[in-house]
């Protein structure tokens, strides 16, 4: 009895210590910052902890949590795709453009994800066999996508009427949207291949040293054309909640997605020099993002102030990344 | 012991010659790194290889790990002639190269690094997912079989030392049963203490049957660990000596070339 008292009290007492070193609060940034944000709108104010708001926070989340772990997949390599958001927008386009040709919503949204598919391989192919710098290829194929999907739409948004697409918005178990259950499927399943499969071994290691994970027979050509791929397909997934989100196939730019994911991998605590894998940090890191911007809407503060308050949280979180434990 | 061997001419019909590479020659463009070496690496014993700088030990270490297949000569494994030109063809030999930048990867665990590129699986195809279990505790058995300071396998190698990365990089090639594992300069970069225990290890690997082929500048090192002694100069392995039968200075005469072989 009295030794796992003491235990216990050791325990708490080695926690309390932890949180006495700086490199607790930054291994641990966004579970942190989430907690502290919630606390605060909450007391802020009174909608913030409703049921209503909840759900409506989650399903507005699904899409940043899907893009968040399919950026985590190519910055855990050492990469970095600027064009997710971009390949997100041409994989809506294409769902615009199959729908309108009567096309069902199950082929529409393969085609969906085959057209993210191609920006895909594009960038795989650049990065891994043309040696091309990941930065500069993606931002090319970044510009590319956005203007194909103008060129495919005429530049004009393709309204959806599907029942599918209605089902998945306003479908829900609970207080769960049936957008963040793919999302937190997308979650798992990405866990899953990170930590639990001999690829996802093989990502991290070609992150935290290339040189060494191809003396040791890992191919990295593979492994970075796979990520790419991933990440490219989840953003066509993604587009689909995207289209069923506004009702329509927008080919609009959506930049605030695109930094949102690499800034809720940073928040997650993933080096984006590579080698660290995290999948739940990532996905904490875009639930923080949406609370934060879901926050301030209820607080009645101005659209406006939204990016920079992102801006500051990320630069912060960045800044705590510094002090993590190698 | 016979004459024709100190002249580094072997006769390979010795049984516990484990590998022989006769007249192995190798140009890089103008430079003919060797020149027509000869050596052998005996079962159950670490032989050790010195030389000047230049003098080839490099170049002839990686004919027989497989990154520069020689230009002619023969290696013979087992009474086999074998040749690769892969160290990936090379490990199928049985012949495993402990590199020396140790092809770690820091922020991977010491499991990880042990299994990297042949990791234990089970299911099948596309559901395969890895062996967590087996894999810590196979490469938890054959590092402390091996190693003395062994670090726990879940710790991560960034926080290993490096006589401790030495030791795993060294565990991980004796681990997937090579016959022979070479290694260059395995203590080139460490303090007294992690030398002694990686010297440990290479010991228990001979104690285990390996055959260990050891490039070393340190010659109280090579006195202490080795059974066998090539010497080469300007691409040639000019001399062969059991190490129990020479001395310090016999070495470095016949390295400088101030004595013939």
């Amino acid at each position: 009895m009295t030794t796992i008292a003491k235990e216990r009290q050791g325990a708490l007492q080695s926690l309390l210590g932890q949180t006495r070193q700086l490199s607790f609060w930054a291994e641990h940034a966004a579970p942190i910052g989430l907690v502290a944000l919630v606390i605060v709108f909450s007391i802020l104010s009174p909608s913030f902890l409703t049921f209503g708001n909840i759900r409506a926070m989650l399903v507005a989340a699904a899409i940043l949590v899907i893009l968040a772990v399919a950026q985590a997949f190519v910055i855990t390599t050492g990469g970095i795709d600027l064009s997710i958001s971009a390949t997100m927008t041409f994989g809506a386009v294409g769902f615009g453009i199959a729908w309108q040709a009567g096309l069902g919503f199950v082929p529409a949204a393969l085609i969906a994800v085959l057209a993210a598919l191609i920006i895909g391989i594009l960038n795989g192919l650049l990065i891994a066999k043309g040696k091309v710098t990941d930065f500069i290829v993606t931002l090319g194929t970044l510009s590319m996508a956005t203007g194909l999907a103008l060129i495919v739409s005429d530049g004009k948004p393709i309204t959806v009427n599907s029942s599918e697409l209605l089902t998945l918005t306003s479908g829900s178990i609970g207080p769960f949207g049936y957008p963040i259950i793919l999302a937190a499927i997308v979650g798992l399943a990405g866990w899953f291949v990170m930590f639990r499969t001999r690829f996802g071994l093989h990502i991290q290691a070609v992150g935290g040293s290339e040189e060494s994970a191809v003396a040791n027979g890992v191919s990295a050509v593979k492994v970075r054309i796979a990520v790419y791929l991933i990440c490219a397909g989840l953003a066509g997934l993604a587009s689909l909640l995207l289209v069923a989100r506004v009702g329509a196939a927008e080919p609009a730019i959506n930049t605030a997605y695109l930094l949102n994911a690499i800034a809720a991998v940073v928040l997650g605590g993933v080096s984006l020099t590579g080698g660290k894998a995290k999948i739940v940090g990532p996905i904490i890191g875009a639930l923080l993002l949406t609370a934060l911007t879901n926050g301030l809407t209820l607080l009645g503060v101005s659209q406006f102030y939204q990016p920079l308050a992102v801006g500051l949280v990320v630069v912060l979180a960045a800044l705590l990344t510094r002090y993590q434990k190698k | 012991m016979t004459d024709t061997m100190a002249t580094g001419f072997p006769a390979s019909t010795d049984p516990d010659v484990l590998l022989s590479a006769t007249n192995i020659k190798k140009s890089f463009g103008g430079v003919h790194a060797l020149k027509g070496a000869s050596i052998e690496l005996r079962r159950g014993e670490i032989t050790a290889l010195i030389g000047d700088n230049g003098a080839g030990k490099s170049t002839l270490v990686r004919c027989l790990s497989g990154i520069h297949p020689p230009d002619s000569g023969t290696i013979t494994l087992d009474g086999e002639v074998v040749s690769f030109g892969t160290p990936k063809e090379a490990q199928k030999h049985k012949i495993e190269t402990v590199q020396q930048n140790l092809a770690l990867v820091e922020d991977l665990a010491v499991w990880q690094n042990f299994f990297l590129g042949r990791e234990l699986t089970h299911g099948f195809g596309p559901f395969r997912t890895l062996n967590r279990k087996l894999m810590k505790s196979t490469a938890q058995t054959l590092i402390t079989d091996l190693a003395v300071n062994v670090p726990p396998v879940s710790s991560k190698v960034r926080r290993l030392s490096g006589g401790q990365r030495q030791a795993l990089a060294i565990a991980r090639a004796a681990g997937w049963g090579g016959k022979i594992v070479i290694m260059d300069e395995p203590t080139a970069a460490l303090g007294v203490q992690e030398t002694e225990k990686v010297e440990q290890t290479i010991r228990s690997l001979r104690d285990n049957g390996v055959a260990v082929l050891l490039i070393s500048h340190n010659f109280d090192q090579v006195m202490r660990l080795s059974d066998h002694v090539w010497v080469m100069r300007a691409g040639l392995a000019v001399a062969g000596r059991r190490t129990a039968e020479t001395s310090g200075e016999e070495l470095v005469a016949l390295i400088t070339g101030a004595k013939e072989a």
